[in-house]
This record gives C-alpha cells, sequence and structure tokens, in this order.
C-alpha cells in the first residue's frame, strides 16, 4: 500500500441540539477510492481526535449509499452535497464537514429535514387513489411524457437546495425550491392532474411558492440535476393562471 | 383560501415595479433627456408635464401610492433574505444580491430626489434646467444622482426579468438566457439615456 498517506478532516460538532458547535480535527490514512461516508465509519471505529485523544464517534445519516436516499447530505468544503457521493480523491484537504445549518442540528452531522416532508404533506404532493371500491385503471401516460417526468421524480428531498436557498432562513416561512418541482411533478400526473387546484392552491398560501426570489442557486447546486427553476417558472405560470380562475372563473376549478 | 396574502402582496409588488413605476421611470428618463437639447427644450418639457391636466391624481396613483407599496414591501422582501453569494457565487446569486442593494440605494435616492425637487416645487421652488444645474454642480451631488439613477435603471431592469419568471412568462431556461440579454440592454441603453442628462446638466 501508498507509504502512510494521511487524510485530514476537520468536523463541526455539537453534542444536543441546543448546544454550542466545536470543531474536531481527524487524521486517518488513506485508502484508495474512500469517500467521506467510508472515512466517518472509520474515525466511528476509532474515534481518536488528531492529536490522540479521545472523542466521541460522529453521528451522521445514511442509508442507500448510492445517492438515491438523501440522507446523508451535509455540507463539504462549504458546498452542500451527499457525503456517499463525495470523494476523498476530489476533494481539496483538509477536508471540512458540516451540517446543513438550514435545518435543526439534531447531533453533530444529522439534521432534522422534517420541515421538507410536512411542506410535501401541506401540497398534497401524492396521488389519491384510495376508494371505498375498485377505481380501474386510471389514464395511460403518454411514453415521451413518463420520461420526461422521471427526471422530476429524481428528487429524494436531500435538502441541498434549501441550504443553498438565499430565502429559506429563520426569518422566513418558505417552504423550499424542492416543492415547486414536486407539486409540477404530481400534477403533471394523468391521475394526480385532478387535484391540481388543490395543489396549486394550497401551494400559493403563505410560506409557499411566493416566497422565492429567484436566485437560482437551487438549480446550480440540485445533486440530481433536476430542472428546478423550470419548475419554478412553470408553477409560476399556473399560479398565475390558478388566481385569475379563483378571482375571475367559476367556483369548481 | 387560508392566508394567501404573501401571494396576493408578492404578485402586486411584481406587477408595480414594471406597471406603472417601470413605465414612469422611462418615461422620466426619456422627458428629462430634453436637458441635452439645450436649456429651452427642458423648461418646455419640464412645463408641459408639470401642467399636465389631473396632476395630483396622475401624480398619487401612477407615482407616489405604487412606490410605496413597492418600497416598503420591497425592504421587508430585501431583509428578510440570507444573502450567501460568498458561498454561492453563481451569475444569478450575484444578480439576487444585487437587486437587494439597488432597490434600497434607489430608496433612498428617489426619497432625496423627491424631496429635492417635488417637495420643493410644492413649497414654491419653480423645477427647471437652472434647479438641475444648481444641485448637479455640487461634485457629491453629481455622484449621488449617478449612482442613483444607475441603480434605478438596474432595478428595473433586473426586477423586468424576474417579473417575467415570477408570472410564467419565461419558462424555458433558454428563454430566461435571452431575457437577460434583452434585460442587459434595456440597462445598458437607458443608463446612456439617464447619464448623457446628467452630463447634459453641469
Amino acid at each position: 500500500m501508498s507509504e502512510n498517506k494521511m487524510v485530514k478532516f476537520i468536523i463541526t460538532r455539537q453534542d444536543t441540539p441546543d448546544s454550542a458547535p466545536y470543531e474536531e480535527e481527524f487524521e486517518l490514512p488513506y485508502r484508495p477510492n474512500m469517500n467521506v461516508i467510508s472515512a466517518l465509519m472509520e474515525i466511528r471505529r476509532n474515534p481518536v481526535d488528531a492529536k490522540g485523544k479521545g472523542t466521541t464517534p460522529i453521528t451522521w445519516e445514511m442509508n442507500c449509499l448510492e445517492e438515491v436516499c438523501g440522507a446523508c447530505s451535509m455540507v463539504i468544503n462549504g458546498k452542500p452535497r451527499q457525503s456517499c457521493s463525495a470523494l476523498v480523491d476530489q476533494l481539496e484537504q483538509p477536508i471540512r464537514l458540516a451540517p446543513m445549518k438550514t435545518f435543526p442540528v439534531v447531533r453533530d452531522l444529522q439534521v432534522d429535514r422534517s420541515r421538507m416532508f410536512d411542506s410535501l404533506k401541506k401540497v398534497k404532493a401524492w396521488i389519491p387513489i384510495d376508494g371505498t371500491y375498485d377505481l380501474g385503471p386510471g389514464p395511460r401516460m403518454p411514453e415521451k411524457k413518463r420520461q420526461w417526468a422521471y427526471e422530476l421524480s429524481k428528487c429524494m428531498t436531500c435538502g441541498v437546495c434549501l441550504e443553498a436557498c438565499p430565502n429559506v432562513n429563520s426569518k422566513s416561512n418558505f417552504m423550499g425550491p424542492a416543492v415547486f418541482n414536486q407539486v409540477r411533478l404530481f400534477n403533471a400526473h394523468p391521475t394526480g392532474e385532478m387535484n391540481k387546484s388543490e395543489r396549486l392552491n394550497a401551494f400559493m398560501e403563505d410560506g409557499g411558492l411566493s416566497g422565492c426570489g429567484n436566485s437560482q442557486n437551487c438549480v446550480q447546486s440540485c445533486p440530481k440535476g433536476i430542472p428546478i427553476t423550470t419548475s419554478i417558472a412553470a408553477i409560476n405560470r399556473d399560479a398565475t393562471l390558478q388566481s385569475f380562475r379563483n378571482f375571475f372563473g367559476s367556483d369548481n376549478d | 383560501m387560508a392566508g394567501n396574502r404573501e401571494f396576493v402582496y408578492r404578485r402586486i409588488h411584481s406587477l408595480l415595479g414594471v406597471i406603472p413605476i417601470g413605465i414612469f421611470v422611462i418615461q422620466h428618463l426619456i422627458v428629462n433627456h430634453y436637458a441635452t437639447v439645450g436649456v429651452e427644450s427642458f423648461n418646455k418639457a419640464a412645463n408641459f408635464m408639470g401642467n399636465l391636466p389631473f396632476r395630483y391624481v396622475l401624480e398619487t396613483v401612477i407615482i407616489f401610492l405604487p412606490i410605496l407599496f413597492h418600497a416598503i414591501y420591497g425592504l421587508y422582501i430585501a431583509f428578510t433574505a440570507k444573502n450567501n453569494a460568498s458561498r454561492f457565487g453563481f451569475f444569478r446569486n450575484w444578480m439576487f444580491l444585487l437587486q437587494r442593494i439597488t432597490g434600497v440605494l434607489t430608496l433612498i435616492f428617489i426619497t432625496w430626489h423627491v424631496w429635492e425637487t417635488r417637495v420643493a416645487a410644492a413649497l414654491g421652488t419653480e423645477v427647471n434646467f437652472q434647479m438641475m444645474h444648481d444641485i448637479l454642480s455640487s461634485p457629491f451631488m453629481f455622484a449621488f444622482y449617478t449612482v442613483g439613477i444607475i441603480s434605478a435603471i438596474f432595478h428595473f431592469a433586473n426586477g423586468l426579468w424576474s417579473f417575467l419568471v415570477t408570472w410564467g412568462i419565461t419558462v424555458s431556461p433558454r428563454s430566461q438566457v435571452i431575457s437577460t440579454y434583452v434585460t442587459l440592454v434595456i440597462f445598458l441603453a437607458l443608463s446612456y439615456v439617464g447619464v448623457s442628462t446628467l452630463l447634459a446638466f453641469v
């Protein structure tokens, strides 16, 4: 193996949701192809900091380890991204890890992303198909549209776009960029379309779509390359038409 | 519907920025450009604008009330953002920050400008070429006016870009890129009109 090459980490830690954050440094032997998660696992195996002092293992979240679940998001060298796909070979050292501060910190690198799921509930980001009897098959979706919608469906609620957005902060109740995309996805579905106005009206309420300030950091930061700003403008158009229907139109759409 | 006040306010804010405020800004810059033709032309134009029928109604409905709403709600929007252009240095994020900075600068400028011209006029001073010449002969005021006018024009041009997104007119990335260029040209063209007018007064 390579002769004693070391990898250095500076990790922002926090013991409880309310305690003050502090930094700890770690040095571990380099292994080929290691990523941030394998390094964190190594530290967990032997929780000793760079000065040789024993410490507690670092807390972080992970699940799929292949960038589809979104759980392991953290701020790596200043950029929010998934730690499973952050390869040590491609990172500048020392590697700085910090939690995504836009969310409440639970402990160390683990944050509570509940607000994202609450937002999805508020805007009814699902397709209601339950009934008291068999509703039968829904309308078919054209293949071309399915392929397009698949790109939108890649959102894993990882929270990176909320961390990058200047309008998601403690001074505003803006739900964040990801929600635009979900509303667009479910409104585009042939069955989901039946509840289009409900989703739009819910998303037009306070904390909803009007919180966007068009900084477009979301589309630049999205790890899945989702066209979030296109979804934002498309939902803005739908909301414009919906508001006209609400004000001038009939009472049933 | 429970509480969509934010939506209504934001859309009104966006609309007012273009109609009538944006239209008024263009008109104001163009009419003042008479200063480059000569003292007489400017005074004639200023006199014409100042003696339009229903002047007070026009001023209140087209200028003062819309700007007041746009300014107050705009300050709220500007100060609820937590700017992060140093961490995320993307072009649009810088525009986002500049839009907020120029908005505040424009408000300071307009407040002073209205005090110095419109309020002065109400108190009996005549608004003419000589007045602007006296104001702008101070190098500090010339710099203040230049910054103020360029800020206002930037805020209008870039605001026009986000107006198009906010109302869902430019949806595709391509249309948003093209509207960036179009609004840039508007910024440059109006800046030329504004700055050449300022230079004509001194």
